[in-house]
């Protein structure tokens, strides 16, 4: 971990240095071969990307967990969560593929271009979905049974048991499920790259093409050279910032409400 | 980022194949007829140069290696300009240069491998069958943005670029005198076989491709079809002829008239042995 570090910084010091670190924010855009290196346009697809999906796969995720342990038949259950685990498993170019040939022309029947922010966020929600979904249920399953079982006694609905008892139980191991998710859907790069259409502009609709920073290295980086080289460095550096700030916020906001 | 290394390492193992089938190829050769020449030649061969054209070259210097076990090729990127110092300099034996020779070049010996072409792409059902210079110009520049203004049904253009740095970008810019921060486009890709898929699932896209790709593909049912350029038809022999206007020559050069290993390897890679490699790489092996 701490050697990535250093050999981020290492590859990423030429470019720090020759083009300096405000001009990271403030060029007019991301040409590196005249000279212009912007990232903040692909700072905001990152996030937004990131955001949208995890706003979608969470309450879908949870609630797939809730139905497989609450509702759903045992068999059903079983079922559905081996299904689950498969999706869990297929790689990002399958989802990257299946997003190009089939949901792009689909969004650009509705709205031309068709690559676009919500194609992506579609995608990412699909494959970070398993994640929150394995968690939830995982988290969800270790609620001690004599809780549920006390509601039970009380006389509690189904639902109520669950809004009520269960999910205050298992908040922590959801919230950790969340920071994975999120965590993937940040990491994510050959299906976004597939599906977003890589155009460095800020989005101003869900229908615009972005460019994520992870798409960013991937695509350039095999023919990238001096300078450029080094400012790909910078992307990987700033990503593992957003990470590194991801994480630290999730450890601030657990210690505080969860188990404080 | 893991996605990214597995489709490094998948070319990688596509290199190591053709590696070995070339190896196993060459074992009998080198056993029989040839093991004379085989004896003779040894030492190493730095050559260093357009980014284009590494790839092609360091495999093409596997090949050789394989021929002749006692023999080094050390092949380095850095772009043509790197190409023609090194060259001139006597930092490597010979440089790698992307493009037609320059007056000013003239005191170094060149030689052509192979040519690089590429040419616009459309989606077979798109009515426009060519487009003019200034078209395509206008179309990549935003100031079309609408296929009716060019014949075409009354539908948005989606306009694909290709990333920075990629060599086909660097050829379509060169021809149609653009500069990349002036292009309007609603996709930017990689790959050429993105290129092609993008277009293929777009109706209304236009794109540009290595020829070798987009006639590979069209040919195998994707549903795209090339461009003319200035009425010459874009295919791999019209580009092989050297009359495509979007192309160039893909040259090695050398300090002076090469002798011995660098005479030995240009020769090979000039020969028919090396087509398939060219073609593997997306380029065209120059017509006889």
């Amino acid at each position: 971990m701490l050697l990535i570090v250093v050999f981020l910084v290492m590859e990423a010091l030429p470019a720090l240095r020759h083009v300096g670190v405000a001009r990271f924010f403030t060029d007019p855009s991301w040409h590196p071969a005249e000279g212009f290196y912007n990232l903040t346009p692909m700072l905001w697809g990152t996030l937004f990307a990131m955001v949208g999906s995890v706003l979608i796969a969470t309450p879908l995720g949870i609630l797939s967990a809730v139905f497989c342990r609450f509702y759903a038949p045992p068999a059903v259950a079983q079922l559905y969560r081996k299904l689950i685990e498969l999706l869990a498993g297929i790689p990002s170019v399958v989802y990257g593929f299946w997003g190009l040939v089939v949901l792009v022309p689909l969004i650009g029947a509705i709205h031309p271009p068709g690559p676009s922010l919500l194609t992506g966020i579609i995608i990412v929600a699909i494959m970070i979905l398993p994640t929150i979904a394995l968690m939830a249920d995982a988290s969800l399953t270790n609620v001690p049974q004599q809780y549920v079982r006390g509601a039970a006694a009380l006389g509690l609905s189904r639902w109520a048991t669950i809004r009520g008892v269960v999910f205050p139980a298992a908040k922590s191991g959801l919230f950790t499920g969340v920071i994975l998710e999120t965590g993937r859907a940040i990491g994510e790069t050959m299906a976004i790259l597939m599906v977003c259409g890589n155009v460095v502009q800020t989005p101003h609709s869900l229908f615009d093409p972005i460019r994520t920073l992870t798409a960013n290295i991937a695509l350039e980086m095999a023919y990238a050279l001096g300078d450029h080289r080094a400012a790909l460095f910078v992307s990987g550096l700033v990503l593992m910032g957003m990470i590194a700030a991801l994480v630290a916020a999730a450890d601030w906001i657990s210690h505080g409400r969860i188990y404080g | 980022m893991n996605q990214c290394s597995l489709s490094f390492m998948l070319k990688k193992y596509a290199a190591l194949v053709v590696l070995s089938t070339a190896v196993l190829m060459c074992i009998p050769v080198s056993a029989g007829a040839q093991k004379p020449a085989a004896d003779q030649l040894t030492g190493k061969l730095v050559i260093t140069g357009a980014s284009t054209l590494a790839p092609l070259i360091a495999e093409i210097g596997k090949r050789f290696e394989g021929l002749y076990p006692a023999v080094r090729i050390d092949v380095q990127s850095g772009g043509s300009s790197r190409g023609v110092a090194d060259a001139r300099q006597g930092l490597a034996d010979i440089g790698m240069v992307s493009r037609a020779m320059k007056e000013d070049e003239q005191d170094l010996s060149a030689f052509p491998v192979a040519r690089d072409g590429v040419c616009p792409i459309l989606h077979q059902e798109n009515p426009v069958q060519a487009l003019t210079d200034e078209q395509v110009v206008a179309i990549y520049t935003g100031k079309i943005t609408n296929w009716k203004a060019v014949g075409g049904t009354d539908a948005p253009i989606t306009v694909v670029n290709k990333a920075e740095g990629r060599s086909t970008l660097e050829v379509f810019l060169h021809y149609f005198k653009l500069k990349n921060v002036d292009i309007k486009a609603q996709v930017v890709i990689g790959e050429n076989e993105q290129g092609v898929k993008t277009v293929a699932g777009n109706r209304n896209a236009i794109g540009y491709v290595s020829i070798g790709t987009a006639e590979y593909d069209a040919a195998h049912g994707v549903p795209i079809k090339l461009l003319p350029i200035g009425g010459v038809a874009a295919s791999t022999e019209s580009v092989g002829k050297g009359i495509f206007p979007l192309s160039r020559p893909l040259h090695i050069v050398t300090r002076t008239p090469p002798v011995g290993l660098a005479k030995a390897f240009i020769e090979y890679a000039q020969s028919k042995a090396v087509h398939d490699l060219i073609r593997q790489q997306y380029f065209v092996p120059l017509a006889d």
